[in-house]
């Protein structure tokens, strides 16, 4: 089925890579720069898929099952997160939420 | 252009566009809608390389448990619009970097040799039972040590969320 290059899935996963860096760095919204890195992390996830189907190896499919439980575990903590940031500043708004800040 | 090429291109292409709709909408939930539209593609971008399962466990987990719980909290903020969606000093600073990264990108395929194609699998690639064989197997220790992160990560969520009685 796969007669499409690896250039070519690599290159979707950068464009993909480089589309949640930018929502993170643009976005104002914590809960929409969570978003964006649960688009890093699935394109991290295709070129993972992508080359253990190039290269005949199970070891990316499993590395992918792997980040697939960081990234629900990171989901839960980082929602409660925000949650627990909103209920004492009353917004999700990244830029006045810097109290931690340098 | 083969059928796998244009499949590719189609779902590729669907996802780059939900991606940027995530990136760009100012409005919370069509945001959230837009993520689910990707990990969708993404999904089925696993099922055109062959990865059976993990295109099922990329719905299940990512569609279905994480996307639930982004509505949820959403829903619970009762999030407005965004007046403004993007940080403005950032804006020159992203599109010069991105356009960049496109034009690398772009020298990249226009130099580079075509790849060895992969060749016909053995059966069973990506099934359950192949999958489920090398995680049990040379992979065990980090399988266990993923269920001790999950606890963690209850915890964690418990403790933080939990709301303090006076």
């Amino acid at each position: 089925m796969t007669e499409v290059p690896i250039q070519y899935w690599l290159g979707l996963a950068g464009v993909l890579f480089a589309i949640g860096a930018a929502g993170v760095v643009l976005r104002r919204n914590v809960i929409v720069i969570f978003m964006s890195i649960e688009i890093m992390l699935n394109a991290a996830n295709l070129a993972f898929v992508a080359l253990s189907r190039q290269l005949h190896s199970m070891d990316g499919q499993v590395i992918v099952l792997l980040v697939m439980t960081v990234a629900a575990a990171e989901a839960a903590v980082g929602l409660a997160i925000i949650l627990a940031g909103f209920r004492n500043r009353q917004t999700v708004d990244a830029s006045q939420l810097s109290l931690l800040k340098w | 252009m083969t059928a796998a090429f244009f499949l590719f291109l189609l779902f590729g292409g669907i996802a780059v566009v939900s991606a940027l709709t995530v990136v760009l909408h100012p409005h919370p939930v069509y945001c959230a809608l837009a993520l689910v539209v990707t990990l969708f593609q993404v999904a089925i971008l696993f099922l055109l390389l062959e990865a059976h399962l993990l295109a099922f466990l990329q719905v299940v987990i990512y569609a279905g448990a994480i996307m639930v719980l982004f509505l949820f909290v959403i829903m619970l903020l009762n999030l407005p619009r965004e007046a403004e969606v993007t940080r403005p000093a950032w804006r020159a600073t992203v599109l010069g970097v991105g356009g960049l990264l496109g034009v690398e990108l772009v020298m990249l395929f226009a130099r580079s040799h075509p790849a060895p194609a992969a060749g016909a699998l053995v059966g069973g690639f990506g099934s359950v039972n192949a999958l489920s064989r090398e995680l049990f197997s040379r992979y065990a220790f980090s399988f266990e040590v993923t269920s001790v992160l999950l606890l963690v990560a209850v915890i964690g969520a418990v403790v933080l969320a939990k709301r303090r009685i006076d």
